[in-house]
């Protein structure tokens, strides 16, 4: 008994330290972007500063008001980052482990050479690629090593934008992407037989479409439209990003591979299925899990980055700019304390968005072992 | 004819990966002057060592700051999470499970949602802007994860062995050190290698809480690298001293990287 006192005695430090850190911080936090803190200057750097309750109202700004139109550029910019940084990292990392599978010789050597990177820090990568994507730079000189013209591609000081849309059109978009997914999960619902799943998606599903197409297109966030796109600035930091990770999904995905079973290639051998058939039928979705839980930790880092981007493009260069940056400027330049802890709590929202679902779907799958 | 498209594939992933480490080599070589345009990917003839010193005499503080704030935080966070990870494998009592879970949140949070209130509290102990504060930050924020790997690594060890020390009369301490403590060697080093990591790579934490007398040396590469109009042999040879310890880690202990690696993947 008294042992079991002691034990729960060592646990106890931890245990107040986590509660104080994580979730009184972020209680705090969370009435710190409830307040107007940092509105009035003189009150921003005082020690103990007076704060009154605004409700909403930082929230509101930030996603329609007239001063926070960089903030919106940083979400856009957040949602093409992670998209295509994610793409990247699964593709590229897939591909080398089907290339080191194959046993060519030298893999040893190949594995440490595409791992590597993981062991450098974000402001590393970034800075040896701002210095390779130098607009005279490594990259653009590239191509006269043989004999070609260099390129003259600005990489991160570009302002052109891609797939530009309007901000108004926000909602729109929205509700077509989330109803698209849910028809999707109510299609996938149909092929297991879970009638209860298929209703409730392909209901949801609906009510979100015939929204998005009666009234969608007219619900406005702003008076007046506002343009924003994929920012080419981040073609650079994209890059930069899937050198440092793809090593790390090459690991899984090399570790899942050889996980499968002999038995299982050849029986489909013997069934008579080509290579290619073999890959798409048999491979792939032996593979998926893994792709999942890949995804959710290159998701759960691309919202979070920051010191890559720091690295790169540095604070103040709006087209490059993501919720982490705006938040670290508004905060700790600015002093503006209630936007940058409202950030961080839609920050926090997002992450665990991701998050939770997957740890939920984890632990059920414990459970049932 | 296929493995001649894998190995051509392997050559240019291979290109890929190291033509950036080749010209950071070759830049931080090269006389400052000799940096231009036409001859970037020129291999320096005198090769030109200055830089390094320049960097050297630069960084040194700051790489002295990064290498008492990782040993010390991963030596006191490997500590914490040794016996966490013993009290919740072997001493479980009634809502340990619970707290363990609510424990591993921390890890998944983006530390923006706590940077603001951090930063108050680590002002408010008169910490801020020392090597102290990122100490304890880096203690705390690191316990999810330590305890995780301790508490995985611990539940292999049978049950048996506790119970028989607790039969010879060994008390929660005793069979620490005399059962616990000597199985323990790889956890501490899968431990140790992901927390000196991840400690040295770090940037957030340290560069909202430090002053540039506490800065370690990711602060002072991006700040450096950031400047305008940089000497681009400085920021580079900076990158390789930066670079160094965790690339040395790396490769003579690759294994156990490889293994902490996949340990933390839940992190991320």
């Amino acid at each position: 008994m008294r042992d079991r006192i002691t034990a729960f005695l060592v646990l106890l430090p931890s245990l107040a330290a986590v509660a104080i850190f994580v979730y009184g911080f972020i209680g705090q936090n969370l009435w710190v972007s409830l307040t107007d803190w940092g509105k009035n200057p003189a009150q921003a750097l005082a020690l103990r500063p007076e704060l009154h309750f605004v409700g909403l109202e930082n929230y509101r700004e930030l996603f329609t008001g007239f001063v926070d139109v960089r903030f919106r550029q940083s979400v856009v910019n957040l949602i093409f980052f992670t998209l295509f940084f994610m793409a990247g990292s699964l593709g590229l990392g897939l591909l080398l482990a089907m290339a080191l599978d194959r046993g060519p010789k030298g893999e040893g050597f190949f594995r440490t050479v595409f791992l590597f990177p993981m062991a450098l820090s974000f402001v590393v990568t970034g800075t040896i690629w701002r210095w390779l994507l130098q607009p005279q730079g490594g990259v653009n000189v590239l191509p006269t090593l043989f004999g070609l013209p260099p390129f003259s591609f600005p990489w991160l000081t570009t302002r052109q934008q891609v797939l530009v849309f309007d901000w108004n059109q926000l909602p729109f978009y929205t509700a077509l992407a989330v109803g698209l997914t849910l028809l999707y999960v109510a299609w996938k619902a149909h092929r297991e037989g879970e009638r209860k799943r298929l209703f409730w998606s392909l209901f949801s599903s609906g009510v979100l479409l015939v929204w998005a197409l009666t009234l969608g297109r007219t619900t406005h966030l702003l008076p007046y439209p506002e343009l924003h796109g994929f920012s080419l600035a981040l073609v650079g930091v994209i890059l930069a990003a899937v050198w440092q990770m793809s090593g790390y999904t090459m690991a899984l995905y090399l570790a899942g591979l050889r996980g499968i079973p002999v038995e299982v290639l050849e029986a489909a051998k013997v069934d008579g299925a080509s290579e290619w058939q073999i890959y798409r039928y048999v491979i792939l979705p032996l593979l998926a899990p893994i792709t999942l839980s890949a995804m959710i930790v290159l998701g759960h880092i691309a919202l979070k980055i920051f010191d890559l981007i720091f690295a790169m493009a540095g604070l103040d260069y709006a087209p490059t700019d993501v919720p982490a940056i705006y938040m670290y400027l508004l905060a700790f330049r600015g002093n503006q304390f209630a936007k940058g802890a409202a950030i961080g709590i839609l920050l926090l929202l997002l992450v665990a968005a991701v998050v939770i679902p997957y740890l939920a779907s984890q632990l059920k799958k414990e459970v049932r072992r | 004819m296929g493995r001649f498209f894998l190995y051509a594939f392997l050559l240019l992933a291979t290109l890929f990966f190291l033509l950036p480490v080749y010209l950071v080599i070759l830049t931080a070589l090269k006389e400052p002057a000799k940096i231009t345009l036409d001859t970037v990917w020129h291999w320096p003839d005198p090769l030109y060592w200055e830089s390094f010193n320049i960097a050297w005499n630069a960084f040194r503080p700051k790489f002295q700051n990064s290498v008492v704030l990782a040993l010390s935080a991963t030596m006191l966070s490997a500590l914490i999470g040794a016996l966490n990870g013993y009290v919740l494998a072997k001493w479980p009592f009634r809502g340990s499970n619970l707290l363990f879970a609510l424990m591993l949140f921390g890890m998944f949070i983006p530390y923006q949602s706590i940077l603001i209130p951090l930063f108050q509290f680590v002002k408010a102990i008169g910490l801020y802007g020392t090597l102290w504060g990122l100490i304890l930050v880096h203690v705390v924020y690191g316990i999810p994860i330590v305890t995780l790997i301790f508490k995985n690594y611990y539940s292999e060890i049978p049950d048996e062995l506790v119970e028989a020390a607790r039969i010879d009369g060994a008390g929660f301490f005793g069979i620490f050190r005399h059962v616990i403590l000597p199985l323990s060697a790889p956890a501490f080093v899968v431990v140790a290698i992901w927390q000196f990591t991840q400690i040295w790579n770090e940037f957030l934490f340290a560069v909202t809480l430090t002053r540039p007398e506490s800065q370690p040396i990711t602060v002072a590469l991006a700040q450096l690298a950031g400047g305008e109009a940089v000497k681009w042999n400085l920021p580079m040879a900076g990158a390789i001293l930066a670079a160094l310890p965790t690339l040395l880690v790396y490769i003579f202990l690759g294994r156990y990287f490889l293994r902490g690696l996949l340990a933390g993947s839940v992190k991320g």
